[in-house]
């Protein structure tokens, strides 16, 4: 017989107010469910009734942890409408301030996945090391988190040439950290016990999921967009995309840890050009956004998030669309959660790097009946009627 | 009345609440528990339920679909409590302000005595909010 465990909306577990529902067998978990939208805040509404500028910030506050990746994604949208090029400078500043992010996003899943299974000593370490990264973040943008470092055309503020030393120093020092904490994770026996065959993703699932960032490149699926449609100064440094095949937590953490030794490479690269080239030229003005659509990329610490943008010529954009990655990754739960055991659901959804901030949409719903409104056939119904009413209208 | 604020004022245990942050605010306050900040010296102490706690730390600009929950949340909140308006949505609803899903600020909903504004508010300026509510007392 099947019983229903409910975890949340607000639950000690949960930083974030979602809903799972567990139906499980025994130990076994048969089916599961989730349910969101308690943090729907309408952002892609907001986005057009805000300038073109006001956007940059808005789209910030999309998520507290990727908030460098959504402006990335939202001023390359609007740079491709605009076919502007940034200059190198403004490049290599997004591509610091970019993969400080991952470094402290990847950091600080490292120690919540240490908590989830009680080592609460990884989870200390990690965010230990982790403050360093928000020390240079106040240093280079004014601010540890939400940054409002990214502006459409280029960069909101340099980096000064006296401070990049003192950065780079830090940095060697993050390096040694991160590959202690490395050397801890991937060396523990408990930990290898733990967590290897936890939650397996098969390639195949990843690939039919659609599942993005180190979740897929955790299962083998080898995509970044970083290397596959480079912005910024992806191309102008030299970096690995990290994949490991077996698909389970333990690839999934492995890849995380490995990454942040590839973004601190990133980092001190584009440091070192920053001390060449000249300083003060980190954007150019945009006056007006001309009629047109862009499409921007970007890949977050989870995945890849995507912008549309659409200008009648006005101040503001008249269609804003933002995908998230844990929107991708989220439903992978269906093939990874489906067959484990009850202790190792929390594990495994962790295991994603769930935001559920970023994941919220909307549905009109009827209270009478329960039903959808605007469901997909629906659509189709009002497109068709639509083309009826021209129909008569002109026959008449 | 006496013996409950100072049993209040020894260790104030906190529960976290979100009603539609970014999570930024949600992942300061962690901050303070760990190393750097480590609160927990002083006996603040996140629990998992309301019940057990004395002051509720509420984030974000408050959700449709959050007022009932938050509504209930501070009727189970033992009394004397405190709540702490975390992060400039919840003092004023920020950016988010004029959406169709925003209902907040969380003033309208349940009486605060601490407002933290900032975006996200430091750990620094979070611990002297909470020793200014304590003060309060």
């Amino acid at each position: 017989m099947s019983q229903i465990v409910p975890i949340g909306p607000y639950h000690p577990l949960l930083e974030e107010p979602e809903f799972f529902t567990l139906k499980v067998e025994g130990e076994r978990v048969v089916d599961m469910d989730v349910r969101i939208g308690y943090n729907h805040r309408g952002i892609e509404k907001l986005a057009e009734s805000k300038t073109w500028d006001q956007d940059t910030f808005l789209v910030e506050r999309v998520c507290g942890i990727c908030s460098t990746s959504h402006p990335i994604a939202y001023v390359n949208a609007v740079e491709d409408l605009l076919e502007l090029e940034i200059p190198e400078r403004a490049k290599y500043i997004r591509s610091v301030v970019a993969e400080m992010e991952r470094l402290h996003s990847h950091l600080l899943w490292v120690g919540l996945a240490g908590h989830f299974i009680g080592y609460n000593t990884i989870f200390m370490w990690a965010w230990k090391y982790r403050e360093p990264v928000l020390e240079i973040f106040e240093r280079i943008t004014g601010n540890r988190n939400h940054y409002a470092m990214i502006r459409i055309g280029g960069v909101r503020k340099d980096i000064l040439k006296e401070d990049i030393p003192d950065f780079l120093k830090a940095m060697d020092e993050l390096a040694k950290k991160n590959e202690m904490l490395t050397k801890a994770v991937i060396d523990d026996p408990v930990l290898h016990a733990r967590l290897k065959g936890v939650g397996v993703l098969s390639k195949k699932d990843a690939v039919e999921y659609g599942v993005l960032g180190p979740t897929a490149r955790g299962s083998g699926y080898d995509i970044d967009v970083r290397r596959d449609a480079p912005y910024a100064a992806y191309d102008l440094v030299d970096w690995q995309v990290i994949t490991f095949q077996e698909g389970d937590v333990f690839a999934k953490a492995a890849v995380r840890l490995l990454e942040n030794a590839e973004s601190i490479k990133i980092i001190k690269q584009c440091l070192e050009r920053l001390k060449e080239l000249p300083e003060g030229d980190f954007f150019v003005p945009v006056e007006e956004i001309p009629v047109g659509e862009g499409i921007g990329h970007g890949e977050a610490p989870r995945g890849e998030v995507f912008h549309y943008v659409r200008s009648d010529g006005s101040n503001c954009p008249i269609r804003h669309k933002i995908r998230a990655p844990t929107f991708q990754n989220l439903p992978s739960f269906k093939a990874s959660c489906i067959g484990e055991t009850i202790a190792d659901v929390a594990l495994i959804t962790a295991a994603i790097d769930p935001c559920y901030c970023c994941t919220e949409r909307m549905v009109a719903v009827d209270v009478d009946s329960g039903k959808r409104l605007f469901n997909g056939q629906d659509l189709v119904r009002l497109c068709q009627e639509k083309t009826e009413r021209i129909r008569d209208k002109m026959k008449g | 009345m006496a013996l409950k604020n100072w049993a209040l004022k020894k260790s104030p245990w906190i529960f976290h609440l979100c009603t539609g942050s970014c999570n930024n605010c949600d992942i300061e306050l962690l901050e303070c528990l760990t190393p750097r900040y480590d609160v927990e010296r002083f006996g603040i102490l996140l629990v998992g339920s309301v019940r057990h706690a004395d002051a509720l730390i509420v984030t974000g600009a408050l959700t449709r679909q959050c007022v009932p929950r938050l509504k209930e949340l501070y009727d189970q909140m033992p009394k004397p409590g405190l709540v702490i308006a975390l992060g400039q949505c919840a003092c004023s609803c920020s950016i988010f302000k004029g959406s169709y899903n925003i209902v907040g600020p969380i003033d309208k909903i349940v009486p605060v005595d601490v407002y933290i504004p900032g975006c996200p508010p430091k750990p620094e300026a979070m611990i002297s909010g909470i020793v200014k509510a304590l003060g309060k007392l």
